[in-house]
């Protein structure tokens, strides 16, 4: 009984000039689940979940062979709409990078560059809503004019992932998005993505072996470049398929 | 320990009296001007023109000149070096070409003025036919300006965080909203540095206004762009070298109202920075 595929890669290669990062690639990632992918540093678990927003485009002599599938396009494909690629897969970073700006005006910016700018009570509604789903708006909404980045990591964290949902994304991908957080910060935080994986599609990237046990239905193993094994998470920690993704799971290397 | 100390104190003395040594001589320079000068600054003296061969009356038609130099000048400059710094920095892929690119406006900034003044006469004044004008004089202007206001603005917006850029993207931004709206607030400032400086030495040039915009005198003020100006650095060239027996204090004067016009710039730049720091919130 498997769930329907959000993305799928197809023998997917990815050089860094003469590095090859990722050795053919093919992974299943399944829609309305928490995907985790773990492996030690370096094993190309942030240059995958960067293929599926093409945020590897930025980064100059990157080239890719194979295919990346998400809702049955090629996002590969030439003609591919970058702008409504990133609205649909949306992303968060390892450090809680919000704009020196006010709360509001972080929100504000993705609805002005997709020209959703509409009324202001609309637009007030609209970060309503995105702050009330990451848990912020009690807290804040009488301080919605604060410089953003005088908030705490958490906080400034929570309200990156507003700014993703305000836009309707289908995909969010994670970049190791609690490794700036302090334990109890990141246990509230990956709470709050037990949440959303009832909407959207999650696929994080983590070092941290404890949290993908904790909140990811999958889990991918990967290692030099390569997906070693993927699978149910019970399966992938108590009963691997792999001698490599066990010797890891026990900590004897990485 | 001890000897470390005194490294210290040693480091400190000199660094020390090497900043004085070149502080000194500026205030030194300012207040002879200011002392010598400020006695012949009267009401006419800024808004007459020149009279009884320019041994009496005011500055005012070079004043005039020199503000709108400065402005053409600015008109000119800044779209041109900010939009080549955009390019450079946020376009240009890293190769041979753009590489010669930036190395050329980097050895551009150190051509003598009169190159620039005799390159402005060749091209605005003869080839194209704008004569002796202050649209020549501002363009000639503007082209030596351009090297410091590109470096300046280079390495304002290369200083801007890769990681906002890569929000902006990854939000779906396209890029010229990413450099408008998360790139460029944030090198405004510095912009704004290198540009106030490249603007107050071209008002102060005069190599570059000989030949392309300066009137030896005339009093009255422009009608058009492609009328001549008096301005204040060739105005003061000649009453400092061309007209005998003229009171010492005038030239001092002259000197004087050119370095309160580059000083009220510096100040305009100062309050816009610090302005654009407050609000960072956009």
């Amino acid at each position: 009984m498997e769930p329907e595929a959000k993305i799928e890669t197809v023998d997917l290669n990815l050089h860094y000039g003469a590095f090859h990062a990722l050795t053919d690639v093919n992974i299943r990632i399944p829609a309305r689940n928490v995907t985790a992918i773990i492996g030690p540093s370096g094993c190309g678990k942030s240059t995958l979940l960067r293929c599926f927003n093409r945020m590897n485009d930025l980064v100059e002599h990157t080239q890719v062979q194979g295919r990346i599938v998400i809702d049955g396009e090629d996002i590969l494909a030439p003609t591919t709409d970058l702008i409504a690629l990133r609205r649909k897969v949306g992303m968060v970073f390892q450090r809680p990078n919000v704009f020196a700006l006010s709360i509001y005006n972080n929100l504000k910016f993705g609805l002005r560059i997709h020209g959703m700018l509409s009324r202001a009570d609309q637009i007030r509604e609209t970060v309503r809503q995105g702050l009330e789903q990451v848990g912020l708006w009690d807290d804040l909404k009488d301080r919605l004019g604060l410089n953003a980045q005088s908030l705490t990591l958490e906080q400034q964290q929570r309200l990156c992932i507003a700014r993703v949902l305000i836009l309707r994304p289908d995909v969010i991908l994670l970049d190791e998005p609690c490794s700036a957080l302090d334990p109890i910060a990141t246990l509230r935080v990956e709470e709050l993505l037990r949440v959303l994986r009832q909407e959207y599609t999650l696929i994080i990237v983590t070092h941290n072996m404890q949290q993908a046990a904790r909140v990811a239905d999958f889990t991918g193993f990967m290692y030099l470049g390569r997906l070693i094994e993927f699978d149910d998470t019970q399966k992938i920690f108590t009963n691997p398929g792999q001698q490599l993704t066990e010797d890891y799971i026990r900590g004897s290397f990485g | 320990m001890n000897g470390a100390r005194i490294r210290q104190q040693i480091a400190f003395g000199v660094l020390g009296a090497i900043t004085l040594l070149i502080v000194v001589p500026i205030i030194l320079v300012i207040l002879y001007i200011v002392i010598n000068g400020a006695g012949a600054i009267t009401w006419e003296f800024l808004t007459q023109a020149p009279r009884g061969g320019m041994k009496a009356g005011g500055i005012f038609p070079a004043i005039v000149g020199t503000i709108l130099l400065v402005v053409g000048t600015m008109l000119f400059s800044l779209p041109l070096g900010v939009l080549s710094a955009i390019y450079l920095v946020e376009y240009a892929r890293d190769d041979l070409f753009t590489r010669m690119i930036k190395l050329s406006v980097v050895n551009l900034s150190g051509i003598p003025s009169i190159v620039y003044g005799l390159f402005g006469f060749t091209l605005f004044v003869l080839l194209l036919h704008f004569g002796t004008s202050i649209l020549a004089g501002s363009l000639t202007l503007a082209i030596m300006s351009l090297p410091v206001i590109i470096t300046a603005s280079k390495e304002a917006l290369e200083s801007v965080p890769f990681t906002y850029r890569e929000i902006s993207l990854s939000l779906g931004a396209t890029k010229w909203q990413t450099v408008r709206y998360c790139v460029l607030p944030y090198a405004i400032p510095g912009i704004l540095t290198g540009t106030v400086l490249s603007l107050s030495r071209a008002a102060g040039e005069t190599a570059p206004i000989l030949f392309t915009v300066a009137a030896f005198y005339l009093p009255r003020l422009p009608h058009s762009a492609f009328d001549q100006v008096m301005a204040l650095p060739y105005h003061l060239y000649v009453i400092a070298t061309q007209v005998p027996n003229i009171p010492i204090s005038i030239s001092f004067a002259t000197a004087l109202v050119l370095i309160a016009l580059v000083f009220l710039m510096n100040l305009v730049s100062i309050i816009l920075r610090a302005h654009y720091r407050k609000k960072r919130l956009w």
